[in-house]
């Protein structure tokens, strides 16, 4: 989802083209299709999802969230989280700091690398931080001569989390920074602004966006990632986040609380795309108010950008 | 080109920046990989041939191929589908749809894996529909297929889109000014253009795919031979304490990864080139 703050849903042709349209028959069945295929695959979903969540009432669904290892998993999720986002913000900051205001050798090596884990089943992230922090692993022997645990404990579900999400806000930022070019920081530099306040008052208000999207994108995936996590926790209940929680719950045949829980998820998803729709319109409001033109496009190097650029499984 | 990297170079914080960076990827990423990479290779070729080439491990690659394609190549048809009237045709409800389209992406794999799992399921709204035609909607290789068609759909969609919208139909009134029909126009004229990206989303909805284990965990009961998918093989020998074996299976997982990742890059530099 890369530069899709930008990305909008323009007006369709409503102007009728002689030829270039189907007629108003073949339309209707397409779009019918299309509506009937989205309906049964993504709207009955999510239907279901919050009528099983709320069947039992609102008093069964607060007991369900607020019973003692519910409460644990959304404050490991919360932890998570917290440790996380900062984290990978401030790398993905310094990257796209690196990445498009410096010519170096070796920048197409590390672009690649950004986008790693976009392309390693998370399942495998787990299994590597389990052969260095595991017992058999390599800093197995010095961490239990220690008592320290990373690996089947937080510490390990916390760096699981990171590694699936660190690319989110430097590829939001990457294309940002680049097409707005060097010239406005450049030009304050000259005028004897100091590194950092170049960094606070010029980079940072023309980016805010983009860096508000990828930590909106960061949030939603390291709330939500199961795959990774699920290898490195130990799997008791009460040591671990809800998306586990939810699998553990459903495990036990507790279906009904299962997706009680899950709707706190539901929520967070959409919540995120609510979030992401209003940041969209902001974005493309103050665009057209002319507050974006800070810097014409001028460094458009033709960088390669692989496409992935979305959400990856899990 | 000197004189632009001189004038860049003045900006301040190369260093720091990029110091963090290789510290945090190295920290994050490099020194893990390594790590398994190294155990990997004391376990030995026979033991990692032996682990890789076990029956049961071979029955998952092959379920996770198939069920990856089929899923791509149906997200292909309906995102197409989905892309072309979204783009194409005014109707209501017509922002709805494209904002529901990243609802997969949005999603925890976990919570569309218990959704499916019960929406398809004996019980489920879709799934005592499905039993009278004979087909389990859980526990089955169909089951593994909806999933995987879910969290890939997005993909497909999100890529023929763009290239749908900056299409010049003025191209297609021509087509048609010569007399080609409405069809003949599509597919001699609109699907060479958007085949790029099509070829795209797909190889995007099949890594997307492949690499997919939250919302499979729901649905596909993990039964070895029938339903278990590759991911799950590593999770099983985890499961048994068997750290050499995972390792084995997850450097191979690695490998094919890596593989697709480099194939992805070839087909869009391929399309990129196809599209000037």
């Amino acid at each position: 989802m890369a530069g899709s703050v930008r990305r909008k849903l323009t007006p369709a042709n409503t102007r009728s083209r002689r030829g270039a349209d189907e007629s108003r028959l073949t339309q209707w069945i397409l779009i019918s299709v299309a509506a009937i295929f989205v309906g049964l695959f993504l709207v009955l979903p999510l239907v279901s999802m919050f009528y099983e969540a709320f069947r039992r009432g609102p008093m069964a669904y607060f007991a369900a969230l607020t019973q003692e290892n519910t409460l644990d998993s959304i404050r490991y999720t919360l932890t998570i989280a917290l440790l996380v986002v900062p984290l990978n913000a401030l790398f993905g900051m310094a990257a796209a700091w690196a990445l498009t205001r410096f010519q170096f050798r070796g920048k197409a090596l590390l672009t690649t690398l950004i986008d790693l884990p976009f392309a390693i089943s998370p399942v495998v992230v787990g299994v590597m931080l389990i052969a260095l922090f595991g017992y058999q692993g390599w800093l197995g022997p010095w961490l239990r001569e220690h008592d320290l645990k990373v690996v089947f404990a937080l510490p390990g579900m916390v760096l699981a989390t990171v590694f699936v999400t660190f690319p989110f806000v430097a590829r939001e930022l990457i294309p940002m920074m680049q097409s707005q070019g060097t010239e406005p920081e450049q030009a304050a530099l000259t005028l004897g602004a100091s590194g950092w306040q170049v960094f606070w008052h010029v980079t940072l208000p023309s980016i805010k966006w983009a860096l508000l999207y990828g930590l909106i994108l960061t949030t939603a995936r390291a709330m939500g990632e199961f795959g990774a996590v699920f290898v490195v926790s130990n799997r008791i209940a009460g040591e671990m986040p809800i998306p586990l929680w939810v699998d553990n719950l459903n495990a036990d045949h507790r279906g009904s609380d299962a997706f009680a829980v899950a709707s706190l998820l539901a929520f967070l998803a959409l919540g995120t795309l609510m979030l992401k729709a209003w940041l969209e319109s902001r974005h493309q409001r103050e665009e057209a108010a002319g507050m974006w033109i800070t810097a014409a496009p001028v460094v458009n190097s033709g960088e390669s950008e692989t496409a992935f650029t979305s959400n990856t499984p899990s | 080109m000197k004189q632009t990297c001189k004038t860049r170079r003045l900006l301040p914080g190369f260093r720091l920046t990029l110091g963090f960076t290789l510290f945090y990827l190295s920290v994050v990423v490099l020194v893990p990989m390594s790590a398994m990479i190294l155990r990997g290779s004391g376990i030995g070729w026979d033991g990692f041939w032996k682990h890789v080439l076990h029956p049961r491990a071979i029955a998952a690659y092959q379920l996770s191929l198939v069920a990856s394609l089929t899923a791509a190549l149906l997200n292909v048809l309906f995102g197409t589908l989905v892309a072309w009237v979204l783009v194409r045709y005014t109707f209501p409800g017509r922002r709805l749809m494209d904002a529901l389209v990243d609802v997969p992406f949005a999603l925890p794999t976990a919570v569309a894996g218990l959704t499916l799992g019960n929406l398809y399921g004996p019980q489920g709204w879709i799934g005592q529909w499905l039993i009278p035609m004979g087909i389990a909607g859980v526990n089955s290789r169909f089951g593994v297929v909806i999933a995987l068609m879910f969290v890939s759909l997005p993909f497909v969609v999100r890529t023929v889109q763009p290239v749908l919208e900056s299409f010049e139909q003025e191209v297609e009134e021509a087509a048609a000014t010569l007399g080609a029909g409405r069809w003949r126009t599509f597919f001699r004229v609109v699907l060479p253009t958007l085949l790029p990206s099509i070829i795209t989303g797909f190889a995007l909805a099949f890594a997307r795919a492949l690499g997919e284990f939250g919302s499979i965990q729901f649905v596909s009961g993990s039964i070895p031979f029938k339903t278990e998918i590759a991911p799950q093989i590593l999770i099983q020998h985890l499961d048994e304490h068997e750290t050499a074996g995972a390792i084995a299976v997850a450097l191979f997982l690695l490998i094919i990864s890596f593989l697709i990742l480099g194939t992805i890059n070839l087909i869009e530099s391929w399309a990129r080139r196809f599209q000037n």
